[in-house]
């Protein structure tokens, strides 16, 4: 018998509302400012360190978390809305989103308390960067084949050995990674591996750039030669990572971001076929709002669903899987459509060039953060086939 | 099967697994099954779920209603329970009472027009008009030479009746009324008009073909677990893992987008642009699940799934045959669009991100 997927028609509670205006006031004086440009996804300068300070001042990051640690105790669906409003309007988010997202919620979990007290209220006020080291030169979906080793050691641990495809690492303050400290056993493959708390710009790392298609240098090789981490940066339990790996994944997964990393093309094709679209242009436009609008109502409902305790893991992959293939898609789709936009078209030039940043771009949608094969299997496991 | 949200909709699926269960309808073709299956929903009150009690219904909520349909779309039922609803509902808008028996609603797509001639009589032809063969009373929408709507409770003696079968082979016929005169008729509520009816048929479509999705997902993944090919289930490949795990997406995003637009419209207080949008959407969105989802069923089954032996038809032909009812995907995807053009590139998120 086949679980039931659940997808709650969640509405979003009358103070989303209220702090819906709040954050697109504020994002409107930022791009009034200069701070950044909503039209133009395809900067190359997307750390901006006074941005991230002026959304923690706002109370906008650790929104979930407890107060004492800096936290502001709201809930899921307002920081969804924050998270949505953010990502449309192309704001700079790269130096806290992953911190507030995922690395806040393991230290949360895993990390003693003197670490929470002295971390988590920094991520809160916007001042630290995070990254996350997964994948290996020889390890990527694969996350229980990394062989990056943790050696015992007085006081702590040696790290030897190379990540890569590690997003931010060259601007990150910290990297929570996942290092071999024993062999995988026979009975247990994913046995071995230990959750860490990397404190970046110290001795024994180094950051190496890798340049992407986009033209951006966003990702990046981590090679650690000797690297020292004290015990108490150990996060959860020895050769046990990969019981803690999993919980998180809904939040990770489910998020507006993945459905809405190419929505600025629609917006602009919205704007070029003018108040009086013709019949194809209309077509074309309503079926991708249509898709959109439903990619939306799932992912808030599985926010929702999380909210109210509930563990939709399978229903969140799923938000996943095909949210970034209608991201991935919605480019190409973008540019059918764009091809009987009028030349006269005053924001043609606009399209035109974020059309060939989208189009670029696409390609990672459906691997970055568990590709689209993994997701399915995940999804396949949920509906009792593996 | 998902639980149901309420004793009405526990009630019906208590009926369908009786009286509906595919297999043994699928053997029936004399179709011995529909007489007593409409007989326990009507001793049960559903089909006249959406009419106030004072109207001779029984006075559920529009949401009961809706876990109603889904439930219906889950066992891909072949009786006018759907249409005998809405028009029920129709009906109810104008406080005209609902007679017993089946009914369906006239017209049943928004390019059809049925007018109210000065002498009070309905003229018009309406196409694809679900079960208006199987239907005594028809509730009819009109409007008159100044655009103003009333609601008609008609007899359907009264009408030519052209029989066509849509996909699923259920009755979608074509109905003309020539200066038919209405048992009953009263002015539509301010503000009421055909794109309401057609919103609410198309939501009501969208609920039935996310719950044929349910269905199809369901039965997919038991075959998949029981068939053997090359000394193993066909479950167990991943080419076979990764096509059911797309029907789950399909199946979920059509469950998602009809269950936001039933709920949408179950707690609208203006009929604004916001529920125009989970409205369409539903529709857009659960037909093209319905193409790609019910593709990816037949796949898994191979030959078996294309057999009439086999109860896969009948949810993966009805819900492409609920496609075209209360206007397609594709009509109403140009009416979004014209609609998104209108309000201008700078209100598009605004309207996706309001609620």
């Amino acid at each position: 018998m086949t679980a039931a997927l659940r997808f709650d028609p969640i509405r979003l509670p009358s103070e989303c509302e209220q702090l819906r205006k709040e954050v697109r006031a504020f994002l409107a004086e930022e791009i009034a400012a200069g701070t950044f440009d909503p039209h133009k996804p395809n900067r190359e300068d997307t750390d901006v360190p006074e941005f991230s300070r002026k959304v923690g001042a706002r109370g906008w990051l650790g929104m979930t978390w407890p107060k004492k640690y800096g936290g502001h105790e709201r809930s899921f669906l307002e920081r969804y809305v924050v998270t949505e409003e953010m990502r449309v309007a192309n704001a700079p988010t790269r130096r806290f989103f992953v911190a507030d997202r995922q690395s806040g919620p393991v230290l949360l979990k895993y990390a003693p308390e003197n670490i929470k007290m002295d971390i988590l209220p920094r991520i809160c006020r916007g001042e630290v960067c995070f990254a996350i080291g997964m994948s290996e030169p020889n390890s990527g979906s694969d996350l229980f084949a990394a062989k990056t080793r943790a050696t015992k050691t007085d006081g702590g641990y040696l790290i030897n050995g190379t990540k890569i495809w590690t997003s931010s690492a060259h601007i990150a303050d910290y990297m929570i990674a996942i290092f071999r400290t024993s062999p995988p056993t026979k009975e247990n493959r994913r046995h071995g591996l230990t959750q860490f708390l990397v404190k970046m710009k110290q001795p024994g790392i180094q950051v190496n750039p890798i340049g992407q298609i986009t033209g951006q240098y966003e990702f990046n090789e981590v090679v650690f030669t000797d690297h020292f981490i004290p015990d108490d940066h150990v996060l959860g339990e020895i050769d046990g990572a990969w019981k803690q790996a999993t919980s998180e994944l809904a939040y990770e997964r489910s998020g507006p971001e993945r459905f809405l990393e190419t929505y600025y093309v629609l917006t602009e094709l919205v704007r070029a076929v003018g108040k009086n679209p013709d019949t194809r242009s209309a077509e074309g436009i309503g079926r991708l709002v249509a898709q959109v609008h439903t990619m939306r109502r799932m992912s808030v409902s599985v926010a929702g669903m999380l909210q109210a305790g509930k563990e939709p893991v399978v229903e969140a992959s799923i938000v996943k899987d095909i949210g970034t293939v209608w991201e991935q898609q919605l480019p190409h789709r973008v540019r059918d459509l764009a091809a009987f936009v009028e030349e006269t078209a005053t924001n043609r030039e606009t399209l035109e060039k974020q059309l060939d940043f989208a189009i670029k771009t696409a390609p990672k949608l459906t691997i970055q953060g568990g590709t689209t094969e993994v997701l399915r299997g995940i999804i396949a496991r949920g509906l009792g086939l593996r | 099967m998902a639980e149901s949200d309420n004793i009405v909709a526990e009630t019906a699926e208590k009926i369908f697994a009786d009286l509906a269960d595919a297999q043994t309808i699928n053997r029936d073709n004399k179709g011995a099954w529909k007489a007593p299956l409409w007989q326990a929903l009507t001793e049960a009150g559903l089909p006249l779920s959406w009419v106030p009690e004072d109207c001779g219904g029984s006075g559920a909520s529009l949401a009961e209603g809706f876990s109603v349909l889904s439930a219906a779309g889950r066992f891909a039922v072949a009786v006018p329970l759907a249409e005998t609803m809405l028009a029920g509902w129709l009906l109810a808008q104008a406080r005209i009472a609902s007679p017993d028996g089946e009914m369906t609603v006239v017209p049943a797509s928004p390019k059809d027009r049925i007018t109210v001639n000065a002498d009070g009589s309905l003229s018009g032809r309406a196409r694809g008009v679900p079960f208006a063969k199987a239907a005594k009373r028809f509730a009819v929408l009109a409007s008159d030479a100044k655009g103003n709507f009333s609601i008609a409770l008609v007899d359907a003696g009264k009408c030519r009746i052209e029989t066509g079968l849509n996909l699923g082979g259920d009755n979608s016929d074509t109905v003309t009324l020539d200066q038919v005169q209405p048992l009953t008729i009263k002015p539509a509520p301010q503000g009421f008009d055909q794109t309401r009816l057609m919103l609410m048929g198309g939501v009501a479509r969208s609920l039935q073909i996310a719950g044929a999705l349910e269905s199809m997902l369901e039965i997919s993944v038991r075959y998949s677990n029981e068939r053997v090919a090359f000394e193993k289930k066909i479950s167990k490949f991943q080419a076979v893992q990764h096509n059911l795990a797309r029907l789950a997406g399909e199946s979920a995003a059509a469950l998602a987008a009809a269950t936001s637009a039933a709920d949408a419209i179950a707690n609208a207080t203006t009929f604004n642009d916001e529920v125009f949008l989970e409205a369409v959407a539903a529709k857009i969105r659960c037909a093209e699940a319905a193409e790609k989802g019910g593709a990816i069923a037949h796949q898994v089954h191979g030959a078996i799934g294309f057999t009439i032996e086999h109860i896969l038809h009948r949810y993966s032909l009805r819900a492409l045959a609920w496609r075209d009812d209360f206007g397609s995907e594709s009509y109403w995807a140009v009416e979004l669009g014209k609609l998104v053009a209108a309000r201008g590139a700078d209100e598009l998120w605004p309207l996706v991100a309001s609620r």
